[in-house]
């Protein structure tokens, strides 16, 4: 019941614009391995396109009710987006209940809108390991805007900033939320801060206050300086002040060639990362490094060798010229 | 790399009451699954359409509101036309056992009537889709 059909078809219709075919590739970029790479091989030459924008902020913060109006106005201009919902897997089930498309079903039968929800699954934050692949799919797909929306937990805020060129954090004007961002980080990650939930009476104040903490950054001459906006996705106000803000900063990228670079950097990490990893899983699946390491800790538990001196001995079998 | 299991749940209609398809969602991802929910209000065409770029296994319909006779054979041809014939497809609600024939006759796997044991959703599921 589970077969597929083969890559090379799915390729195929994928080229075509088959949607069911894009989606299914995302499900073999999601169980990665093997097949994974061999799909990213074959698209990456179509990918680079894309700009990408992460949507980021505590749970209920109104994230995805946003990502529904701002889609509705890249629309308007002509945009083909892609959006990527990325929800947390249960550390003890594995199992994940994948809830953002509610707010978005509004583009559900528009064929330039693609939306996909993704599960953390292994990953530690709140993010997937395979959202770089996910995007570039979207991407070789034909979107020019990527969207990714992730809760701001753990680790995620970084590993946003590290795929999104814009990153908006999402904050609402419940109690103490202001203080809640600066303890998890979210301060400095942000390129636009949005207080969501306008419509509640202490979303000036709030908002007030994100701009007041804003102040004590020391930005250098010339950099962007975090903005702040006021919007409700419910009454759909301030989304054409948040649409504004996110092109001035894309237009600030692309002055003297920082977009350029930002997208060497976060090629080059992405490189980096699937090498580290592929490092890690090749010394551990290693049976000579296991016996080896195995042997020698006995000295180590007898206090005959240090732990370096462990590492040099392995180090020698595995020697990268 | 074990495939998860992913299973859209939607509950078509006017009807307001989602509570039973939360049940099963919640159940479902208890037992380790990706549940794409997609809540009230779904027409046929937002249902296949989400279930192709979700690129689920499953999906599973609530319906209480008695349209299941048109809503089932929709989806079912909108998938088709989308490429994405292979996906397994069931409901829950109050159906009378003629259309239930009916419907199995035409290709819903399966219809769970009112007050089905969540555990029974989940065996139907991974009959079909073992841990691999
Ligand atoms: N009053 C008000 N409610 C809003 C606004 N935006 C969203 N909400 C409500 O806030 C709740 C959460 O909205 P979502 O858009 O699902 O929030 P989210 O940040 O995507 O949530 P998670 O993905 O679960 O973290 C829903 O009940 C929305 O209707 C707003 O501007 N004003
Ligand atoms: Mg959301």
């Amino acid at each position: 019941m589970r077969e597929r059909p083969s890559i090379e078809s799915l390729l195929e219709l994928f080229a075509d614009g088959k949607v069911s075919a894009a989606a299914r590739l995302i499900t073999i970029l999601e169980d990665g391995g093997k097949d994974a790479e061999r799909v990213l091989d074959s698209i990456f030459q179509r990918t680079g396109n894309a700009y990408r924008i992460g949507f980021t902020g505590p749970p209920g913060a109104g994230k995805s009710s946003l990502l529904n109006r701002v889609t509705a106005k890249f629309r308007a201009k002509d945009h083909r987006v892609g959006i990527i919902a990325i929800d947390p897997t249960s550390p003890f089930t594995g199992g994940a209940f994948l809830g953002d498309r509610i707010r978005m079903q509004a583009h559900s039968e528009d064929p330039d809108v693609f939306v996909r929800s993704l599960a953390s699954r292994g990953s530690l934050g709140g993010i997937s390991n395979c959202t770089d692949e996910v995007v570039d799919l979207m991407d070789a797909f034909g979107k020019d805007l990527v969207l990714i929306e992730t809760v701001g937990v753990g680790q995620s805020e970084l590993e946003i900033s590290e795929k999104a060129h814009t990153v908006v954090v999402v904050l609402v004007p419940e109690s103490g939320d202001g203080i809640q961002a600066m303890k998890a980080g979210l301060m400095e990650i942000g390129d636009i801060f949005v207080m969501n939930k306008a419509d509640h009476e202490d979303a000036e104040g709030a908002a007030r206050e994100i701009q007041d903490t804003l102040r004590l950054k020391d930005i250098p001459e010339g950099e962007w300086e975090p903005k702040v906006v006021l919007t409700s996705a419910r009454e759909e106000t301030g989304i054409d002040d948040l649409i504004d803000v996110i092109e001035e900063h894309r237009r600030h990228l692309d002055e003297g060639g920082r977009f350029a670079n930002m997208r060497k950097k976060i090629l080059r990490s992405r490189v980096r990362n699937a090498l580290m990893d592929r490092m890690e899983r090749r010394l551990r699946a290693s049976d000579k490094v296991r016996e080896l390491l195995e042997q020698r800790m006995e000295s180590v538990y007898r206090g005959e060798m240090s732990p370096y001196m462990v590492v040099r001995e392995l180090e020698e079998l595995v020697s990268i010229q | 790399m074990a495939r998860k299991v992913r299973v859209l749940v939607a509950k078509p209609g006017l009807d307001g009451h989602d509570r039973g398809a939360k049940v099963v969602a919640n159940a479902l991802k208890d037992a380790g699954m990706e549940i794409i929910y997609t809540g009230l209000h779904q027409t046929p065409e937002m249902i296949a359409e989400s279930a192709v770029q979700e690129d689920v296994d499953v999906v599973g319909l609530s319906i209480l509101s008695g349209a299941h006779m048109t809503m089932f054979p929709r989806v079912m041809e909108l998938m088709k036309e989308k490429g994405a014939e292979h996906i397994v497809i069931f409901g829950g609600g109050i159906i009378p056992a003629e259309d239930v024939e009916k419907l199995e006759k035409i290709g819903v796997a399966r219809i769970f009537g009112p007050g089905t044991d969540t555990g029974d959703i989940v065996k139907f599921i991974r009959e079909r889709f073992p841990e691999e």
